[in-house]
């Protein structure tokens, strides 16, 4: 019969299509446009790393030295691409391993998707060797997480993975696949998420809040605009740029929010917070109107919220309804996408010049000048200042660059003396505070924008948290610029020690070891600066070279950065001294 | 502010890990269930949580928006007491011999409406249904005879306005 001379178009396409699971995971990431992968082997990801063996043609994998640093890594890359960021482990270790970056990627609302092998559905619940419950760990960490024991559910759930991961507030998801999964073969066919009934991604605006908006901004006679990175992550920096042109008004930011606008602005007032520029502190508590724009009123921004702004009425910008009242309660609450919200705002509101009120935060620059900078960019003491370190790289890369710093004192400094004249050109681990981010970020962010200048400035705590990570440079070729900013110290504590706690410097102070013969040892470029003299030529010749280089500068030992918001005050008892 | 008892009802996919993630919510803000209840909904595949806590009304604004936060939540709400109809049901295991050598205990399970759902020759069971406080009156004119066994379930309520899950199914559906 004729019917069986010739298989059926479906069947064919069918037998066509049966794959592995592993190699269902590569498609699927193929899929995603996730052609850079950042990820550790082991016992239990071994399938989809023999697929990546196959497919390497299509897919690059960046082998970490320690899962810690492919997840930072996968970071820095979704941070500078605005893409998400793909890390690969294995079970156990592996994936326990991946958790301090997911935390981070949390609370800093970076998109990611973690892939992580794990024992045999049949061995699950058994101890199994690395067995570990890695979806009941990290659920409190991740944006959404699920465990995959069947091949055949490969494609939907990992769908679900990206769309749940990019969509909305941005986060990490955590996908665990079983090696049976891995295995065990299915019917490969993808379709991208394109819904979930249970998720709303973006909540929908009321009119009523953009026209109450409008209103308040129109009256405003001391209107001050804080940022966050929901501009950058909403894409919305010519917008939000209209908006602050359009209506005059002095705008600060957060940490996160750095470099969505141009720090060389004239209505850039600099960065709100603990160790943020003196105006932007003082006037939070003088502004008749406080516009908050995607960003969450985090307690290093906001000080004691018992005295914060408290005099202002207060328009809260924002994607997460969570975040409404959390931590300042909002007059008016206009729920959206940033971009959405500021372009449909625009036409309501009217042009206006606030030059008195800017006044206000200049004479305010004057004095922070005079009282902190000055010393900190041009110090006269023989000892180097981490700041003239910050110019001298602002110099050479005339704020081009993208900044990738650790935590403690030198990201404080990092952030606030940077030039930004780029967005997404601020990566540091905002919300998390983890030491040990930046070496393996900044190899992310220069895969992520590959195009420019990528700096990376650590403190020699932080530093020695991943140092091995200096091995996937050397094996990458990734010409990424190191600078450790050595004071031997774990300085932000130290800092703390000496002002709180009575100069009982426990456990602070670093026997560090020879990092340029460490440097040397991967085959980087590397220079040790200990005097002035020899500060700028150094800079300059790191930001020339064409390759990765590392540069450690010796500064003093006993700086503390300056503004500071000691902990419980008020942001307007911002200190100098 | 005042602590309120609150019953928050989170109606939900069906997920095997969403009593943790739930659970996780009120344990990173160190804040203690009075009770947790899963079940179905009135909704084809759509699970239900009935949690009691003992917080302000500042408090459970928050955590409710935390609930949904969660990608497998489809809406949660929090009532007042008197915004539900509520109960709460207990078993009492009691020696059978007690049921005629103690004869009052009779009166107690008829004065308190309570049932008897089982009798063996080594014991018996009462059920009760109501508010805690009913359950608790019983449970002390029961103490003195010797409990077996005693269990208390989680609070069940209902709203006594709209929930509209529904209405939100179907518009994603219709959005499909």
């Amino acid at each position: 019969m004729e019917a069986q001379t010739h298989v059926s178009p479906q069947i064919e396409k069918a037998v066509k299509k049966r794959i592995t699971g592993a190699e269902a995971i590569i498609k699927c990431l193929l899929a995603e446009d996730a052609d850079l992968v950042y990820g550790y082997p082991g016992g239990a990801i071994m399938p989809v790393y023999d697929e990546l063996y196959k497919f390497q043609n299509e897919i690059q994998h960046i082998l970490a030295r320690h899962e810690q640093g492919a997840i930072h890594a996968a970071q820095g890359f979704a941070r500078t691409s605005g893409k998400v960021g793909v890390a690969l482990a294995t079970s156990g270790p592996g994936a326990t391993n991946l958790v301090t970056g997911i935390a981070d990627a949390q609370i800093d609302s970076t998109p990611l998707v973690c892939i992580t092998g794990q024992v045999g559905s049949h061995l699950l619940g058994s101890d199994a060797f690395q067995e570990t419950d890695i979806v009941g760990i990290s659920t409190p960490v991740t944006k959404w997480n699920h465990q995959v024991t069947k091949a055949a559910d490969i494609p939907e759930v990992l769908a679900k993975a990206f769309y749940i991961a990019k969509s909305g507030r941005p986060g990490p998801v955590l996908i665990d696949i079983t090696k049976d999964a891995q295995f065990g073969e299915l019917d490969f066919e993808y379709k991208k998420c394109k819904g979930i009934r249970s998720y709303k991604p973006v909540p929908t605006t009321d009119p009523d809040s953009l026209v109450k908006a409008a209103q308040l901004i129109n009256e405003a006679k001391k209107p001050f605009i804080v940022f966050g990175q929901g501009v950058i992550l909403g894409k919305a920096e010519k917008i939000f740029k209209d908006f602050v042109e359009k209506t005059g008004i002095p705008a600060a930011w957060t940490i996160l929010g750095a470099s969505a606008l141009s720090t060389k602005h004239p209505l850039n007032v600099g960065m709100v917070g603990m160790h943020g520029n003196y105006g932007p502190n003082k006037l939070t508590n003088e502004c008749d109107l406080l516009i908050a724009v995607g960003m969450r009123f985090d307690d290093r921004v906001t000080g004691n919220l018992e005295m914060y702004a408290k005099q202002a009425k207060v328009i809260h910008f924002e994607i997460d309804p969570a975040e409404i009242d959390k931590n300042v309660k909002a007059d008016v609450a206009v729920l959206g996408d940033v971009r959405k919200t500021l372009a449909q705002l625009y036409p309501l509101i009217q042009a206006n010049e606030h030059d008195e009120w800017l006044q206000q935060f200049r004479a305010y620059d004057t004095i922070e000048f005079e009282k902190v900078i000055k010393n900190e960019l041009y110090p006269q003491k023989e000892g180097l200042s981490m700041g003239e370190v910050l110019r001298g790289i602002n110099r050479e890369t005339k704020g081009d660059a993208i900044i990738v710093s650790d935590v403690g004192q030198h990201q404080m400094i990092a952030c606030r003396y940077a030039e930004f004249t780029k967005s997404r050109s601020n990566v540091t681990s905002g919300g998390l505070g983890t030491m040990g981010f930046a070496l393996p970020a900044a190899i992310g962010a220069k895969m992520g924008a590959p195009q420019r200048e990528v700096v990376a400035i650590i403190g020699d705590g932080g530093y020695q948290m991943t140092i091995q990570e200096l091995g996937t440079i050397f094996q990458t070729k990734t010409p990424v610029k190191i600078v450790v900013l050595n004071n031997s110290f774990l300085g932000m504590v130290r800092q703390w020690q000496q002002l709180f706690f009575d100069k009982r410097y426990a456990s602070t102070e670093m026997i560090n070891p020879d990092f340029v013969t460490i440097a040397k040892g991967y085959d980087i470029k590397a220079r040790k600066v200990t005097k002035r003299e020899e500060l700028d030529t150094a800079i300059n010749e790191m930001i020339a070279s064409k390759e990765a280089y590392f540069l450690e500068v010796c500064v003093e030992k006993e700086n503390n950065v300056f503004p500071m918001i000691p902990t419980g005050a008020s942001v307007s008892d911002v200190r100098l001294s | 502010m005042k602590k309120e008892n609150y019953t928050i009802s989170v109606y939900t996919e069906n997920n095997i890990g969403l009593l943790n993630r739930i659970s996780a919510i009120f344990l990173k803000r160190h804040i203690n269930l009075d009770s947790l209840t899963t079940s179905v909904s009135e909704i084809k595949d759509v699970f239900r949580f009935t949690i009691v806590v003992q917080i302000t009304e500042d408090q459970v604004k928050k955590l409710v928006k935390q609930i949904e936060k969660q990608i497998e939540v489809i809406k949660a709400y929090y009532h007042k007491d008197d915004e539900t109809i509520y109960q709460e049901t207990a078993l009492f295991k009691i020696a059978s011999k007690l049921l005629f050598e103690e004869r009052q205990i009779q009166n107690v399970i008829k004065e308190n409406n309570a049932h008897i759902v089982t009798v063996t020759p080594e014991f018996f069971v009462i059920e009760k249904t109501g508010r805690r406080g009913e359950v608790e009156v019983l449970h002390e004119e029961l103490k003195p005879y010797g409990l077996m066994q005693f269990v208390r379930s989680g609070r069940i309520s209902v709203s006594k306005n709209k929930m509209h899950i529904s209405n939100m199914l179907e518009n994603f559906a219709l959005a499909e």
